[in-house]
């Protein structure tokens, strides 16, 4: 494990700042204090997850793990666990004997990492080592799928652990199957672009963050890869918090969704800027905050980059999907009052 | 072996994997040239002096600045700013107020008495300016900067030219002036007053200079004929404005026509205005559209009551000052006709601001020149066709602006230089232009342009005072700030963070970063995360 003797504190709450060229959008800042600056541009970060790892390029779920843990080491003062699901980030990380794990890190089976980790989290306590803090991290599928009971659990007992979701809409790690957080009109493995309805039924789906709230945890946020200083600042938020926390992120997958590995940051800012993935935090099941949409965008921009939705321009029928995504993403945005006034940071 | 259950190998670091290997293409750190670099006519590096500017460095803001350009107190000011043109900050809202910036800096300057580097090591050769304007101070601060002893003659009473007796007051203060020359004079150039160079071998030879630079201005007023009774005041451009710097202002009258459609008509009717005259009626044979005089320009002489005549030509001026205009019709190729409709105006003088020729006597004995269109022609490295003697500013041609003197004057310099040393100047390769779809605009807040106070408009009709003014340091700041330093690592550690393998080091404050090939896949992400273009991408050789 490698060690920060002195980290930098980072303040918990958003700070508005004053115009430096690119304020907090750019990863880092040279006109920025030290401290204000993102944890990413820290020269000492922890790379948590180090490089060397087998995930493909343009990988979003490396890059978010690394985003979340990076700044959970940096909150804990390097006093973390994480346990993991089986998934994509597991297999990537860890072909035995290697490790990319710059931190403790334990893997058990795909359904029960919530539950792993609020074992783990009681074993901390037994011992004394109430400074030692808990993450549990999985997939979707591990998540929204099979390991939704143990996370339910985890929530209804406020296990003190804060478990992260990467998002990539399906079960990657064995070739793109289906999973419930796999958007409508998308096409996998076990959903392909045939017959009447290809692609991903449009059913009501699970939207996994409403469920959490509905356990009025202490703390319950989404992310984007496309937006690390929102990002850092949830987890940065959620560490400062005992009992259980949930925050889900969203994360493309080059491979499963037929896109570009260069463009991996920009589908996940085009997927917030049209309002399809809401950012968003809610302490005690109310939402305390939302992240406004800064230039909105129609859902065609999102989903023309991905191959999964190619069939959706591909005829008529298509274009009445689309429009029922865009529905989607219309709900969201008057829903959360995405576009409410302009307290974006620049 | 003591290890855990069922566990046969020590735990290993993914490092020994060096994924580096899957890459089709590599990443690859590069500068491209900012599009108002590349605009701007005296070569300055913008992008370059408001990266320093930016984190509130002022003095390396102006040095940066100043390697290019001796006189940015002068160019905020009189520079018609190409760069902002092209500046790909107007793509996003408006361009950067990189003019106001450059006058922040040298008035910065000028206020806590900057000075320039001295020259490193000295040449022992003596290199001969003609003429005080922007062209001959600039050569003279890029020849002193290479280690040459410089002399400038100057057949006027002041150093200047045209920045002098033709810009007014009112858009370059004379303190301004002063203080830039007297910099360069600092250097070490000499500087003799009240000579005219007749023949320029025979100074050459008299006084031993190995090389000289000529850059005479166009100072002759052209005439157009216009039939005049004997009492009627007629007037040229260049001359009046020239008065204005002497002891006795000159007597245009209380209705005062000036004749002609570039910057130097607008100077005069706008210094008639400040001379007391009720009306200033400018008239040009062609539309606004067509008009060589800038929109601002027109826009401040509109603003402070100066009429103006378009599509009319003066047909003759009797003895009473009554003026005979004809107006204009364009035809289908947009060119002026006589419509043969005539109307007369009064006025107390006529003043014609119709262009200037060179006065080229001096050049009388030289072979091998060649002269075309009343300018002298000179190649890419600004000699004439006599070896050793140079040219450059508004007797070569090209565009007649301060800002193209001034690079002119750098450009002789660097060959001057090389052809003292006896050998060729070649100017390093340039980059790739940095256009906006190399950019990822996403990253940059928004923020408009700031906008420099302006005079009231009594004091404007009044007095010579300085119409413009410029901004204080927070919003000078705020400005330099605005700059996407386009093509060009300003540091933002985008790429350093949107790596998802790591494979990008970060070097430290001013050191920018490497690429870690051992790890990079070449996923490309840092490319199209780069808000300002300055990683391209490559195949891998295999
Ligand atoms: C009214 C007016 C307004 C203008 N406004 C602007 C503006 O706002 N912005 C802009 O960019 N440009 C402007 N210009 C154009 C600009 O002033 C000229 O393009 C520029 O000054 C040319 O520089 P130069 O060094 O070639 O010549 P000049 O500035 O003309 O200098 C030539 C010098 O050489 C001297 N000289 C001439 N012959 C001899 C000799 N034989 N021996 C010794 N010395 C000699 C002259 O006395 C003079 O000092 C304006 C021009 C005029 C007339
Ligand atoms: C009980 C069980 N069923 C199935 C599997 C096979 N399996 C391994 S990873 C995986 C998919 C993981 O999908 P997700 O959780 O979304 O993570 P991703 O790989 O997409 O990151 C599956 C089905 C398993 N390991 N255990
Ligand atoms: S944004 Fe900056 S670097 Fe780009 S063109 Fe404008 S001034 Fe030059
Ligand atoms: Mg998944």
């Amino acid at each position: 494990m490698s060690t920060h003797d002195t980290p930098t504190e980072r303040p918990t709450q958003r700070q508005p700042v004053k115009f430096y060229q690119t304020g907090t959008f750019t990863v880092g800042n040279r006109l920025l204090p030290e401290n204000v600056r993102s944890v990413q541009a820290d020269m000492r970060r922890t790379n948590s997850l180090n490089s060397g790892h087998r995930a493909c390029q343009g990988c979003g779920e490396a890059l978010g793990a690394r985003y979340a843990i990076d700044a959970a080491m940096q909150a804990t003062r390097n006093q973390l666990i994480a346990v993991n699901a089986t998934g994509c980030l597991e297999v990537f990380s860890t072909p035995y004997p290697e490790t990319s794990w710059q931190i403790p890190w334990i893997h058990s089976l795909f359904g029960n990492a919530a539950a792993v980790a609020s074992g783990v989290a009681a074993a901390m306590r037994v011992k004394g080592h109430s400074d030692v803090r808990v993450v549990a991290q999985g997939g979707d599928g591990g998540t929204t799928d099979i390991g939704f009971g143990c996370l339910s659990g985890m929530f209804e007992r406020n296990d003190d652990v804060l478990y992260l979701c990467y998002d990539n809409e399906a079960y990657m790690n064995t070739g793109v199957q289906r999973s419930s957080a796999t958007p409508p009109g998308a096409r996998t493995a076990t959903t392909p672009a045939v017959g009447r309805q290809p692609g991903n039924e449009f059913g009501t789906g699970k939207n996994v963050p409403a469920i959490a709230m509905a356990h009025r945890i202490p703390y319950v946020a989404t992310a984007s890869v496309a937006n690390l200083r929102d990002l850092e600042q949830k987890v940065t938020t959620a560490m400062a918090i005992r009992g259980a926390r949930y925050i889900h992120i969203h994360v493309p997958c080059p491979l499963g969704w037929g896109s570009a590995p260069a463009d991996t940051i920009r589908i996940a800012r085009l997927a917030v800027e049209s309002g399809l993935f809401p950012l968003y935090e809610a302490h005690d099941g109310q939402v305390t905050a939302r992240t406004p949409i800064r230039r909105r965008v129609p859902v065609d921009d999102y989903l023309k980059l991905q191959k999964r939705f190619a069939h959706l321009f591909a005829n008529e029928a298509g274009k009445e999907r689309i429009a029922l995504v865009q529905a989607v993403a219309d709900r969201n945005i008057a829903e959360f009052g995405l576009l409410a006034g302009d307290d974006a940071h620049g | 072996m003591d290890k855990p259950f069922a566990i046969t190998l020590d735990v290993g670091s993914s490092l020994a994997n060096r994924t580096g290997s899957w890459r089709t293409s590599r990443p690859l750190y590069v500068d491209r040239l900012p599009p108002c670099n590349h605009a701007c006519p005296a070569g300055e590096n913008i992008q370059q002096w408001l990266y320093h500017a930016e984190s509130g460095d002022y003095e390396a803001a102006w040095h940066a600045l100043v390697e290019n350009n001796p006189l940015p107190a002068i160019m905020g000011r009189v520079c018609y700013h190409p760069c902002e043109g092209a500046c790909n900050r107007g793509r996003l809202d408006e361009a950067v107020g990189i003019n106001s910036v450059e006058r922040f800096l040298g008035d910065e300057a000028l206020k806590r008495g900057w000075q320039f580097k001295r020259p490193a090591a000295l040449s022992g050769k003596r290199v001969l300016v003609v003429g005080a304007g922007p062209s001959g101070l600039s050569a003279a601060y890029h020849l002193r900067r290479l280690g040459h002893a410089v002399k400038i003659v100057e057949a006027g009473p002041l150093a200047g030219g045209m920045m002098r007796f033709g810009i007014p007051k009112y858009r370059l203060p004379r303190d301004v002036l002063d203080g830039e020359v007297a910099r360069i004079l600092d250097m070490g150039v000499e500087l003799e007053l009240n000579r005219k160079v007749t023949d320029i071998r025979q100074t050459m030879r008299d006084e031993g200079f190995a090389a000289a630079f000529l850059a005479v201005g166009a100072h002759i007023a052209k005439r157009a004929y216009i039939p005049a009774g004997e009492a009627a005041r007629m007037l040229d451009a260049v001359a009046v404005l020239r008065d204005m710097e002497g002891a006795d202002q000159p007597m245009l009258g209380r209705r005062v026509v000036v004749y002609g459609g570039g910057n130097t008509a607008l100077d005069v009717a706008r210094t008639a205005k400040r001379l007391g005259a009720t009306e200033a009626i400018i008239v040009y044979r062609r539309t606004r559209e067509k008009m060589p005089a800038h929109d601002f320009e027109v826009e401040e002489a509109l603003q402070e009551g100066v009429l103006i005549k378009w599509l009319s030509t003066i047909k003759n001026m009797a003895d009473e000052g009554t003026l005979t205009v004809e107006k204009m019709a364009l035809d289908d190729k947009g060119f002026p006709q006589p419509t043969g409709e005539f109307e007369t105006l009064e006025a107390d003088s006529l003043v014609l601001a119709l262009g200037q020729d060179v006065d080229l006597s001096l050049l009388d004995n030289v072979p091998g020149l060649v002269i075309k269109d009343g300018v002298v022609q000179v190649g890419p490295d600004m000699m004439t066709g006599f070896p050793g003697l140079f040219a450059g500013g508004d007797m070569v041609p090209s565009e007649r602006t301060v800002t193209v003197a001034v690079g002119h004057g750098k450009k002789a310099a660097r060959h001057i230089d090389a052809w003292l040393r006896g050998t060729k100047y070649a100017p390093p390769p340039k980059h790739e232009i940095a256009t906006y779809d190399h950019l990822n605009a996403w990253y940059y807040a928004d923020a408009p342009k700031t906008v420099r106070p302006v005079l009231d408009l009594v004091r404007r009709q009044s007095t010579f005072d300085e119409v413009v003014s410029g901004l204080d340091e927070t919003n000078a700041l705020f400005e330099a700030r605005r700059c996407l330093s386009c093509g060009n690592c300003f540091e933002c550690d985008n790429c350093y963070g949107v790596c998802p393998d790591n494979a990008v080091i970060k070097l430290g404050p001013g050191k920018r970063f490497e690429f870690n090939y051992d790890y990079c896949k070449g996923c490309g992400i840092c490319v199209s995360e780069c808000p300002c273009g300055a990683i391209t991408m490559v195949p891998e050789t295999i």
